[in-house]
C-alpha cells in the first residue's frame, strides 16, 4: 500500500517530461518480441543491466505465451472439436500469460521504476506495438514546468 | 480523484475478453457516472458493434445474410424432405451426421463473422509523434517526405515494413490495411463479403473450419439427395417421377451442385495456403514466389514442414484481441479529445468560411470595376452560394457535435470520424493529410472530387463483381479486386506524396484527421 501511495504522490508532484518508446523486434518473425537495446534517454535514470533484464524477462514471458508445443496443440485440437465454443468458457493459455505479464509489470513498476520516476506501460494497452516508458520530472527539483 | 487517476494506468484494469470488471473499476464507474464510455463507442475504424462491444462486424455486412440463408434453407429442406425417406430406407446416421455438420458450419460462420480478425489499434498521438521524429531524423528534410518503409531481416530475408498513414505506425510483417474496414489487420488474409468481415490472424482458423465443414456438408447433402432420388426412381419409375414426388430435392440439388465446385475449390486453395503458411494476400501479390525472378525468395515464415505449418496456423495459441472493446475510456482524455475535436472542426469551418467571404468581397469589389463586366457577377453569386453552404455546414456541424453519441444503435458515432460512406479516408493509396491551415477553396474541392471518383469505383464494384461471379473460383474474384487495389496503389502514391504537407505539431495527428474529416464533410455538401 505504501508503494501505491508513492505512485499516486508521483502523479501529483511530478509532471510528465517525456515518453520513450521501445519498438518491436521483428528479426525473429511475427512473434511478440521487444528490442532490448537500451534507449539513450534513460541513461541517467536507470541501470542498463536492470532495464535489459526487465525487457528480457518480458520477452521470455511473451515467448511462453506464443510457444507452439504439445499443450497448445492439445488446446487447439480440443477447441476445434468443440467448434471453438470452448473459448467462450475457458481462458486461453495466452490470456493466462498476459495476466502474469501484467502482474510482472506492476511489480517492476512498484519496486524498481517508480522510485526512479519512471513508469512502464503494459504493451497490451498499446496493442503490443511498443513498451511505453513515461519519464516523470520531479517538480521539487525545479525542472520541467 | 486520486483513485481515479491511478486506475488509468493500473494494469489490472486491462481488458480480459470475459467482461468481468474488478471491484475497483466498479467504484471508478460510479464516480464517472454517465460520462464513462466504452472504447468500442469511440473506435475509429468502420466496424459496427453489438451487445455492448462483445460482437464486432464490418461496416457492410456484405452477403452474410445470403450465406446464412442459403445454408439454412438447404439444410432445412434436406431435413424435412429427404431425411424421413433416408431414415426409413437407409440409416439413422444420415440425419445425425447432417446435424453435426450443420452445427459446425453455422457456429464457425458466426464466429468468423463476429470475431475481431486481429485489428491493430491505431497509434496514440505521442507514439505517432515519436515515429515521425525518427523518420525526420533519418530522412532528408525536403518538402516531399521520403518513402516511409523500414527494412527488417526475418529468417535471413529482407522484409519491407510499410508505414500506414491512417494508423500512423509501421505495419508489422504480414499486416495489411483493409480499406473496407479502415483497420490494419494482423496476418491479413482477405476481406470476405460472404462472412461480412476481414479474415486475419484471430479468425482464420474459424474461417478454415467454416469452409471445410461447408464443403463436407454440401457434398454430403448432394450425395444424400442423389441417393434419395435414385432410390425413388428405382423399379423403372424414372427420375421425373422421383422429382415430382419430392420437388424440394430438386432445389437442394441445384444449390449444392453450383456451390460445391466453388466451395471445394476454395477449401483446396486454403489447404494449400495453410500447408505453406501463406496468406491469400501474399499469394496473390506473389510476395514470396520471386516476382522479380532472380532473387532466391522463399517464405520466411514457413517452417518448411507441412505438418508444422498446419499446426501453427490452425492449432497455435489463440492471440488476444488488441482493441479492448469493452474497456472504459479514461474520462479526462475522452472528454478532452472530444472537446478539442469539436473546437478544431469548428475552427476549420470558420477559417474556410472566412476565406470564402474574403474572396467574395474581393470579387464583388472587382465587379464594380467596369472593364471586368458581367463575368464577375456570376462568380460573385457562386461565391455567395458557397458561403451560404459553408455557414450551413458549420451550423449543422456544431449541432451534430453537441448531440451526444448514442451507444444503443451499435454504431460508433463520434464527432471525429463521422464521414459519408462514399468517402473512404482509409485507403492508404489515396489518403492525404491536408494542412490544418486552410488551403484555397478550389484545390480541396478538386482533391475531394478526385477521391470521390477513385473511391466510388473501388468499393461498390467489388461486391457487384462478387455477386455476379459467386459461382466462380474465389481466387479470380480476389485477383480482380486486388489488381484493382494494386492499380489504385500504383497510380496514387505520387498523388499521396505531393499532397501531404506536414500537419501542425501542436494539434497532433488524430486531431488533424478529425479536422480533415470535417472539411471533407463540408465539401461533400458543396458537391
Amino acid at each position: 500500500m505504501a508503494n501505491t501511495h508513492n505512485m499516486q504522490d508521483l502523479h501529483h508532484q511530478a509532471a510528465v517530461a517525456s515518453k520513450v518508446y521501445v519498438q518491436r523486434d521483428y528479426n525473429s518473425g511475427t512473434i511478440c518480441r521487444f528490442q532490448t537495446k537500451f534507449p539513450s534517454e534513460l541513461e541517467s535514470r536507470v541501470d542498463r543491466q536492470q532495464f535489459e533484464e526487465t525487457m528480457q524477462t518480458l520477452n521470455n514471458l511473451y515467448a511462453e505465451a506464443e510457444k507452439i508445443g504439445g499443450k497448445s496443440y492439445l488446446e487447439g485440437c480440443l477447441a476445434c472439436m468443440t467448434a471453438y465454443t470452448i473459448f467462450l468458457c475457458m481462458e486461453t493459455h495466452y490470456e493466462k500469460v498476459l495476466k502474469k505479464i501484467a502482474r510482472f509489470i506492476k511489480e517492476q513498476n512498484e519496486k524498481i521504476y517508480a522510485p526512479l520516476g519512471l513508469l512502464l506501460t503494459d504493451p497490451i494497452e498499446r496493442g503490443l506495438r511498443v513498451v511505453e516508458i513515461t519519464i516523470f520530472e520531479d517538480r521539487s527539483i525545479g525542472s520541467g514546468r | 480523484m486520486k483513485h481515479c487517476e491511478y486506475q488509468q494506468i493500473d494494469p489490472q484494469a486491462l481488458s480480459t475478453p470475459t467482461p468481468t470488471l474488478p471491484p475497483q473499476h466498479a467504484v471508478v464507474e460510479e464516480e464517472k457516472g454517465e460520462t464513462a464510455r466504452r472504447k468500442w463507442e469511440v473506435f475509429p475504424g468502420k466496424n459496427r458493434f453489438y451487445c455492448d462491444g462483445r460482437i464486432i462486424v464490418a461496416q457492410q455486412s456484405g452477403v452474410l445474410p445470403l450465406t446464412l440463408g442459403l445454408i439454412l434453407v438447404t439444410t432445412v429442406l434436406f431435413f424435412v424432405f429427404d431425411c424421413p425417406f433416408l431414415l426409413k430406407h437407409l440409416t439413422v446416421f444420415i440425419p445425425a451426421i447432417g446435424g453435426v455438420l450443420f452445427v459446425f458450419v453455422v457456429i464457425s460462420l458466426l464466429q468468423t463473422s463476429f470475431t475481431d480478425p486481429g485489428i491493430l489499434p491505431r497509434a496514440t498521438p505521442d507514439e505517432a509523434a515519436d515515429i515521425e521524429k525518427q523518420i525526420d531524423n533519418s530522412g532528408s528534410s525536403t518538402y516531399r517526405p521520403p518513402p516511409r518503409t523500414k527494412e527488417v531481416m526475418i529468417n535471413q530475408q529482407v522484409v519491407k515494413l510499410k508505414y500506414c498513414f491512417t494508423c500512423k505506425m509501421f505495419r508489422p510483417p504480414r499486416t495489411s490495411h483493409c480499406s473496407l474496414c479502415d483497420n490494419c489487420v494482423e496476418r491479413f488474409d482477405h476481406h470476405c463479403p460472404w462472412v461480412g468481415n476481414c479474415v486475419g490472424k484471430r479468425n482464420y482458423r474459424f474461417f478454415y473450419t467454416f469452409i471445410v465443414s461447408l464443403s463436407f456438408l454440401t457434398v454430403f447433402i448432394f450425395g444424400c439427395v442423389a441417393t434419395h432420388l435414385a432410390l425413388r426412381a428405382q423399379g423403372g419409375r424414372g427420375l421425373m417421377f422421383a422429382l415430382q414426388e419430392s420437388p424440394a430435392s430438386a432445389v437442394e440439388l441445384v444449390i449444392c451442385f453450383f456451390s460445391v465446385w466453388s466451395i471445394l475449390g476454395l477449401s483446396g486453395f486454403h489447404t494449400y495456403l495453410v500447408a505453406s503458411n501463406l496468406t491469400t494476400n501474399e499469394d496473390i501479390k506473389g510476395s514470396w514466389s520471386g516476382k522479380s525472378g532472380a532473387e532466391d525468395t522463399g517464405n520466411p515464415y514457413s517452417y518448411n514442414n507441412i505438418i508444422t505449418n498446419c499446426c501453427s496456423v490452425l492449432c497455435g495459441p489463440m492471440p488476444p484481441s488488441l482493441i479492448d472493446r469493452r474497456g472504459f475510456m479514461p474520462v479526462e482524455e475522452s472528454s478532452q479529445t472530444v472537446a478539442t475535436e469539436i473546437e478544431l472542426a469548428a475552427k476549420n469551418e470558420i477559417n474556410v468560411c472566412q476565406l470564402v467571404l474574403c474572396l467574395s468581397v474581393f470579387v464583388c469589389m472587382a465587379h464594380h470595376h467596369p472593364p471586368l463586366g458581367g463575368q464577375l457577377s456570376g462568380l460573385c453569386s457562386v461565391l455567395c452560394w458557397l458561403m451560404s453552404k459553408c455557414t450551413q455546414g458549420t451550423k449543422d456541424l456544431l449541432e451534430s457535435a453537441s448531440r451526444s453519441p448514442c451507444p444503443q444503435t451499435g454504431k460508433p458515432q463520434t464527432v471525429s470520424t463521422s464521414c459519408p460512406d462514399s468517402i473512404d479516408p482509409a485507403d492508404p493509396a489515396v489518403t492525404f493529410n491536408p494542412a490544418v491551415t486552410p488551403d484555397p477553396v478550389a484545390v480541396p474541392s478538386l482533391k475531394c472530387g478526385g477521391r470521390h471518383h477513385s473511391h466510388t469505383t473501388s468499393p461498390p464494384d467489388e461486391p457487384r463483381q462478387q455477386h455476379h461471379h459467386h459461382n466462380r473460383h474465389h481466387k479470380t474474384r480476389s485477383t480482380q479486386s486486388s489488381s484493382k487495389r494494386a492499380a489504385l496503389h500504383i497510380s496514387n502514391p505520387a498523388y499521396n506524396v505531393s499532397l501531404s504537407p506536414p500537419t501542425s505539431p501542436g494539434l497532433g495527428p488524430s486531431h488533424a484527421t478529425g479536422a480533415e474529416d470535417h472539411r471533407r464533410d463540408s465539401f461533400a455538401a458543396l458537391h
